[in-house]
């Protein structure tokens, strides 16, 4: 324990100064503060690329590091958008309102003003009055909280009652897929109180700063998402580094044996999968005010399948590794399927990437984790000349963890 | 010499019509409604149809027929009536109406023709009803039958009742008997005759039994000083009571003229706003005015000086509610036929429940079945081999698309959902055994690694489906003979679909037994399943068993895409529908074992089935609180309702 916490970690370093590059390049370059060379809604995509980062970051320690396969955590992206976009909605709306009472001849009640917004919010579901789970929507604290505090406690349940009866492996998987689905159904409902399918809309219109303007607004949120996501990889990497992380990558590795150590699984499992739909929140919280709409369909199994996808493609078990992944393969799908890439001429037959972009992600998904396991991140194995040690033919399974392979090295 | 031949017709024609008998009883009720006949509005008609129906002449139906048919014509001059056949575009064949004797041949230049329109046709045929109920031709009575069924007449009980003796058909009889009754219930002017009729049908589930006496019991909410005596009074109601909210209550009495009305939040602002002086409504600033304890003080305000109406307190409102009686009151009919008609009722209602729950069953089992269908070839996949195959509703998708395309190949119906099925299956089987091959096989005992790898293929496929045969669904059409349903009572009943389906997947759990039980192969496969290294050196090739059983169990997912296609639509996203609950009902069920999932889909579907009938409307809930349900269930029971114990545990 005498180097310091960098000097164990030298991706730290080198991942900041790249983020840190990275922002104040596109802050040059961008509308609002520089050159102009980047547009506004470039900057909103790239700032909703490091959220996807973020969320990417949570999911490594789960999947890569711990060994939990969730296909749920874009549920807890979503609520930590749908706490946000609440506040975001009622302030705005409350604005507005306020603003077309002031015309009548007697000043407002609050319940004029209350019973005014609830009809504009809800007038699209049929219905004109707040649902208890508003409750908290006139409050910015109270939402933020709800921000980490939701996601944190959804998954804290969900996670004691998976985890205190032994439920893995693949059976866990499909289990907190069926917890989102089981959201998304309930959230698709006109009844359910956050407008159905319709969902959340103008998100990206803060309250009260119209007058700002969405250049410099876009740039204020990249910014924030830049800092959250320095924030959460360091994070993410002082609790993997260290004897924590050394137990986490035992569970993931054999969870029995470390059990049999004396350790209390159950707990470090419940720690990081908390800890984990936390960040996922937070990163929801900043992705949904530059997206400005969140619905139910957000919260579909599939959505969080990409995740998984990105983390796989870009390399699981290493942070930067998942960062990677998802700015690649997001950004990716956005060239192809925004209808940029060239249609790819095969004698007779035209390919228009609109259409086989998914195609092509499927399979080329399928070809990573067959042969190449270690995903994009691997590639920096090469530089390092690290390499896979000779296992005399044995296959340790494709969770090759860094100490993992330290042991089979003697 | 074409003008001379229409002179010699006109004068021919012109004899007939003298010769019509012009003072005939039905010509002259017929004069009498000349103006509204000619006229022939469907607003004003009714009387003159009326008329002629309930003239009781024998000419009557005649009349009906032949205005309905719109071959009744009156003289231009003259203004009789008659009706006539055209022979060609200047000739009528003409008829006196009274006695239907031929009249000869006419010119239509003389006659003008009534037409009457659709609706007025269609007044007439309600009115001819009561002739048709007596007409020689079976089929024409249970068309009249029909026709009173849906749009009964007080005046069809006297006709119906004088034709019940002659008819001769027992079917018909029956019928006339019982629309006897209802229309008794209904029109009867005798009690004792309308009682008697209702307890007749004590225990009846005909939905036309309901509609008949719902509106007898029907009540209106009344108030009064103290508690009314008489009969017809159904129950006494408590404010503030579920039955009977405070402001229903009250405003039960402000309607009664008992009390004032209350005032809203909206006419009180318009008071005060109507009362605004210089920025002041009876001394208090307007600005001020922003919360209701603040409105009402300045209306009170303004009541003390006596500008606006004063308001009930909320003390005078309670003395006002306690100081009067308020009651449910029977409207539709006397109080005796009105409880006679709810004692019917209510045992009617329990039957209904009965049969409602008889109703829920079936649908249940019919949903599992679905289920059992789509999770059979899972359980192949992962309870025998173990390996997750997130392409299997994908599969399932292959499947359905494999009879669509059949199906534009072969029209015939039947024929195509024959040849689709062994089709259905070589396609899946084949698709099995290639992922198998190409994927699989290098990812066992890395189970979550083949989760995400046949995830990636799940995608590709959706997609390419998609590009192939875009995103609108596309219809599998089951064969004639599958259509209707198998009606047991007027609320139970399943359609011939379903019951396929049930027996579909009876035949399936009938070939996984036999297969897995009685042949090599799925000798080989238990074997293979148990301890792979044993039979391997038993002479079993495994990878070759594995190859097999996997292409079994995507071909069985093919079949039931046949299966569940015919059921719902054809998309590209079926399976991923299903895959979810298809999982569900392998793990619930327990793994590795048939009878798990079949206990596991029955357990699935009915418990959907009756969380949607908690909450009908809503079937998005009913998902809801059933993955709920399950995730909750696992917690408690990990392993299934079946768990596999000792060796084969491990396997």
């Amino acid at each position: 324990m005498s180097r310091s916490f960098i000097a164990r970690n030298p991706s730290v370093l080198w991942f900041l100064l790249a983020l840190a590059v990275f922002t104040l390049g596109v802050t040059v370059l961008a509308e609002a503060t520089g050159l102009g060379l980047v547009s506004t809604s470039f900057v909103k995509t790239l700032g909703k690329t490091l959220c996807l980062c973020l969320v990417a970051i949570a999911m490594d320690l789960v999947w890569g590091y711990c060994g939990i396969l969730s296909l749920g955590h874009m549920a807890f992206f979503a609520i930590g958008g749908y706490a946000i976009g609440m506040w975001l909605m009622y302030a705005r709306t409350r604005l507005i309102v306020t603003e077309s009472l002031a015309a009548a001849p007697l000043p407002p009640t609050p319940d004029e003003i209350t019973d005014g917004i609830a009809a504009q919010i809800f007038g699209v579901v049929g219905a004109s009055e707040f649902p208890p789970i508003w409750a908290f929507a006139h409050s910015l604290p109270l939402q933020l909280a709800a921000v980490v505090l939701v996601p944190g406690l959804l998954a804290l349940v969900f996670s004691w009652f998976a985890f205190r009866s032994r439920v893995t492996g693949v059976y866990l998987s499909i289990l907190t897929q069926a917890m989102t689905l089981a959201l998304s159904l309930y959230l698709f409902q006109n009844d359910s109180g956050l407008r159905g399918n319709n969902g959340l809309s103008g998100l990206q219109n803060l309250p009260g700063l119209e007058a700002v303007g969405q250049p410099v607004l876009s740039m204020a949120f990249f910014w924030a998402s830049a800092l959250a996501l320095a924030a959460g990889y360091v994070l993410a990497s002082w609790v993997v580094s260290g004897k924590f992380g050394s137990v986490l990558r035992g569970i993931r590795d054999d969870e029995a044996r470390v059990r049999f150590l004396g350790y209390p699984v159950e707990t470090y499992k419940l720690f990081i999968f908390t800890l984990s739909a936390v960040i996922a929140g937070i990163a929801g919280a900043l992705y949904y005010p530059q997206a400005g709409i969140i619905n139910p369909a957000e919260l579909a199994p599939i959505a969080s399948i990409y995740l998984a996808v990105w983390v796989a493609i870009g390399g699981r078990g290493r942070l930067y590794g998942a960062v990677i992944g998802a700015a690649f393969v997001s950004l990716l799908s956005t060239w192809f399927t925004g209808g940029q890439a060239p249609d790819l001429v095969l004698g007779p037959v035209r390919i228009q990437w609109v259409d086989w972009w998914t195609v092509l992600l499927g399979l080329s998904f399928v070809a990573v984790t067959l042969f190449a396991p270690k995903g994009i991140g691997g590639l920096f194995d090469l530089v390092r000349l690290r390499r896979a040690p000779d296992r005399h033919g044995a296959d340790l399974g494709p969770d090759t963890g860094a100490l993992r392979e330290r042991e089979a090295e003697t | 010499m074409r003008h001379l031949l229409a002179a010699l017709l006109i004068c021919l024609a012109a004899l007939p019509a003298t010769a019509q008998d012009s003072g005939s009883p039905i010509q002259t009720l017929l004069q009498e409604q000349a103006d509204l006949i000619v006229e022939s509005s469907r607003r004003t008609i009714e009387p003159a149809i009326t008329a002629i129906a309930r003239s009781g002449l024998p000419d009557a139906q005649v009349m009906l027929e032949k205005w309905q048919a719109k071959q009744v014509y009156r003289h231009v001059e003259t203004g009789l009536f008659l009706w006539a056949e055209e022979i060609d575009r200047d000739t009528l064949r003409a008829f006196d109406l009274a006695g239907n004797t031929p009249l000869g041949e006419v010119a239509d230049d003389d006659y003008d023709q009534l037409k009457p329109n659709s609706g007025v046709r269609k007044m007439i045929g309600a009115a001819l009803v009561v002739f048709q109920l007596n007409a020689p031709d079976p089929v024409t009575r249970a068309t009249a039958l029909e026709a009173i069924e849906r749009d009964a007449d007080a005046s069809h009980l006297a006709a119906l009742r004088d034709t019940i003796e002659l008819e001769t058909d027992p079917a018909l009889r029956a019928r006339k008997d019982r629309l006897e009754r209802l229309l008794t219930i209904r029109f009867a002017t005798d009690d004792a005759e309308r009682i008697a009729a209702i307890e007749s049908f004590s225990g009846d589930l005909g939905v036309d039994v309901r509609a008949a006496l719902n509106p007898l019991v029907a009540t209106e909410r009344g108030v009064a000083a103290s508690a009314p005596d008489t009969p017809d009074i159904a129950r006494l109601l408590e404010p503030d009571t579920e039955a009977l909210p405070r402001e229903a209550a009250y405003d039960l009495l402000v309607e009664a003229g008992l009390a004032a009305p209350r005032l809203s939040r909206a006419d009180k602002a318009s008071a005060l706003i109507a009362h605004i002086e210089n920025g002041q409504v009876a001394g208090i600033r307007v600005a001020t005015l922003d919360t209701e304890e603040a409105r009402d003080l300045a209306y009170a305000e303004l009541a003390r000086s006596g500008v606006v109406e004063p308001v009930a307190t909320e003390a005078e409102l309670a003395a006002r509610l306690a100081a009067h009686v308020f009651y449910e009151r029977y409207v539709g009919a006397p109080p005796a036929v009105a409880i006679a008609a709810a004692t019917v009722l209510e045992g009617i209602e329990l039957r209904v429940g009965v049969h409602q729950a008889a109703d829920l069953a079936l649908d249940a089992v019919s949903l599992a079945s679905i289920y059992f269908l789509a999770a059979i070839g899972l359980a192949i996949t992962f309870g025998v081999m173990g390996v997750i195959n997130m392409a299997h509703g994908e599969f399932i998708m292959m499947g359905a698309y494999t009879g669509f395309v059949v199906q534009q190949v072969v029209p015939d119906h039947t024929l195509s959902i024959l040849l689709s099925i062994p089709l259905a299956f070589a396609v899946t089987f084949a698709a099995g055994v290639a992922m198998e091959r190409l994927v699989i096989r290098w990812l066992y005992r890395r189970p979550l690694e083949t989760l995400l790898a046949t995830f990636g293929i799940s995608i590709a496929l959706q997609q390419i489906a998609k590009n192939i045969f875009g995103t609108q669904a596309r219809p599998l059409t089951a064969p004639g003979w599958l259509d209707g349903s198998l009606v047991f009572s007027d609320i139970v009943s399943i359609s011939y679909i379903r019951i396929a389906i049930f027996v579909l997947a009876l035949l399936f759990l009938a070939l996984f037994l036999i297969v897995m039980n009685r042949t090599r192969l799925g000798l080989e496969v238990r074997a293979v399943t148990q301890n792979p290294r044993m039979a391997a050196s038993m002479g079993i090739n495994p990878d070759r068993i594995n190859m097999l059983t996997f292409g079994f169990g995507s071909g069985i997912a093919g079949i039931a895409g046949v299966a569940i296609g015919l059921y719902a639509k054809v998309t590209s996203e079926m399976g991923a529908d299903y895959i979810v609950q298809s999982f569900m009902t392998v793990v619930v069920g327990g793994v590795g074992n048939i009878w798990g999932t079949l206990l596991g889909a029955s357990l699935v579907g009915s418990l959907q089935k009756g969380i949607e009938w908690l909450n009908p409307s809503n079937t998005l809930a009913a998902q809801t609180y059933m993955i709920l349900f399950i995730i909750l269930f696992i917690q408690f029971r990990p392993k299934g309702i079946i768990a596999l114990n000792g060796r084969a545990a491990e396997a």
